[in-house]
């Protein structure tokens, strides 16, 4: 069977040894990172988003087969960066000002630390300026903002509408998610996406960068 | 008062308090940047005291402390580790003082925020340990029982209940998961079922069994018939009031006080013994929960 093909459904079965390994041997065949890493450990990650998405499987398997895929991150990173192709995203995360539910945040940040982003966790009742100001200082390219209460989802439009203010649009995506929180309402305050779960930011993340 | 298992087992239906983030955050909106809910027990007991009379006043039978994430484990991720007797006393302090033995006062103890081995890096015995040390000073300071709630890993739910068992044989136990609706039916996030965890739950010795949060009233209403099928404990149901939606663009809870109160006929029908209200719920709810729980008397 193609190699790729295999590190994918290795992934699916959460087996991090084997992906190490699989990868190791793809890396000697001379196989282009980047097709490892779109054909072989995105598509195994995917996949398993989509199992994630129609509840055939749980976080548990999510999270054994982010811990795989990352097994075989840390193979391709360094070659990814003389490949020359960017290295995978810093990520801001935290619930916003007024909100104090971070269950889902935090499911979030493992499972996208799993996936290899880097995350900087600002915990819950999260500022808009505090979550710019770390974002510029630590040269993170997204904020992930979660908001369960009604009463805290206007604060994401503050961050969004900041962002404009200060031109970064291009420079500082936002996604936003948690219960309150619908893809309508991202496209109504201009948030660059809505994540309904934790698999499904580490997919929309791996789609774009 | 008399003992709450005693009046469960009776039959009485017991009414119990609604959320506290969002009252927690009308009255406290700066003393809560960059900090944890908890810290609150601390700085600003009044405002605990005042929110516990609220839902009293509402006729809660049962009032939650704040305790949620006072466990070492979660107060961690505030640097507040150290402070974890400190904050759960002052916890019961204020709910004592403004319940004034008229509502029993039931410690809240939320998940970690860690996972547990193989899916996370947390062994179980330093979750054990991390509940041992905040339900150790709940029980200590007072509590009349202990809610174990918005689980969602039935190993870390089954911990807490170990802790609190190995500290107090005789104090209620709640054990209280959140579950969402699938095509299959329901499950917890981590893949368990509401059969595996009423089993389980049942072993470990708790008293009453429950699910809050994740679901408005109705799929509470389906997980408490579920419930009835597998498990002959006593149960509690916590609902939020519905899934957020917007309303030209300003998003709301969805669940009136009237529609939570008609909804929990159904409730009592199926046997509920402990209705109470999770996030978006008001003293509204729980004023209108009251008055059908009284109604079916």
């Amino acid at each position: 069977m193609d190699i790729l093909q295999q590190i994918s459904d290795q992934i699916d079965l959460g087996d991090d040894e084997k992906v190490h390994e699989l990868t190791t041997i793809a890396i000697e065949q001379k196989i282009p990172v980047k097709q490892i890493l779109d054909e072989g450990l995105l598509l195994g990650m995917n996949i398993i988003g989509q199992k994630f998405k129609e509840h055939e499987i749980f976080l548990p398997e999510v999270l054994m087969a982010a811990k795989a895929m990352n097994a075989g991150m840390e193979l391709i990173k360094p070659l990814l960066l003389s490949d020359d192709i960017p290295m995978k995203a810093k990520v801001v995360i935290g619930t916003v000002r007024g909100d104090l539910h971070d269950i889902g945040k935090n499911l979030v940040g493992v499972m996208l630390k799993g996936a290899g982003f880097e995350i900087i966790d600002l915990g819950n009742d999260v500022t808009p300026e505090k979550f710019i100001k770390t974002a510029k200082t630590e040269g993170a390219q997204f904020i992930g903002m979660s908001a369960l209460l009604t009463t805290t989802m206007p604060v994401m439009k503050e961050v969004v509408d900041q962002i404009r203010k200060e031109n970064l649009e291009g420079k500082i995506k936002t996604l936003i998610g948690g219960a309150a929180v619908s893809r309508s309402y991202a496209e109504d305050i201009g948030a660059t996406a809505y994540c309904y779960d934790g698999s499904n930011a580490v997919e929309y993340l791996n789609s774009i960068v | 008062m008399r003992a709450v298992m005693d009046r469960i087992k009776q039959g009485e239906i017991l009414v119990c308090d609604g959320a506290m983030g969002s009252l927690l955050m009308d009255r406290a909106k700066e003393q809560l940047q960059g900090t944890c809910p908890e810290s609150i027990n601390l700085s600003h007991p009044e405002i605990i005291e005042e929110i516990a009379r609220l839902y009293i006043h509402a006729g809660a039978d049962i009032i939650e402390t704040n305790t949620f994430g006072g466990s070492p484990l979660k107060l961690g991720s505030y640097s507040l580790d150290d402070k974890t007797e400190e904050i759960n006393r002052a916890a019961i302090m204020a709910a004592k003082k403004a319940s004034n033995n008229e509502a029993y006062i039931c410690a809240s103890v939320g998940p970690s925020g860690k996972l547990l081995k193989p899916f996370g890096d947390t062994e179980p015995n330093e979750i054990y340990e991390s509940f041992y040390r905040q339900i150790n000073e709940i029980v200590d300071a007072g509590a009349d029982m202990i809610m174990i709630e918005t689980m969602t890993d039935l190993n870390e739910a089954l911990l807490a209940v170990d802790a609190t068992r190995d500290i107090s044989s005789s104090i209620p136990v709640i054990a209280s998961m959140t579950y969402e609706s699938t095509p299959r039916g329901f499950f917890t996030i981590m893949g368990i079922t509401i059969e595996a965890a009423t089993k389980k739950i049942e072993d470990s010795g708790a008293d009453i069994i429950g699910s809050n949060c994740g679901n408005g009233i109705e799929d509470l209403v389906l997980i408490a018939k579920e419930h009835k099928k597998h498990s002959n404990l006593p149960i509690l149901i916590q609902a939020n009031a519905g899934i957020p939606e917007l309303k030209d663009g300003i998003p709301f809870y969805p669940e009136t006080p009237e529609f939570m109160a008609e909804k929990c006929e159904e409730l009592i029908a199926v046997g509920v013994s402990i209705i109470g209200g999770c996030c978006g719920t008001t003293p509204a709810h729980i004023k209108a929960i009251r008055n059908i729980v009284d109604l079916n008397r």
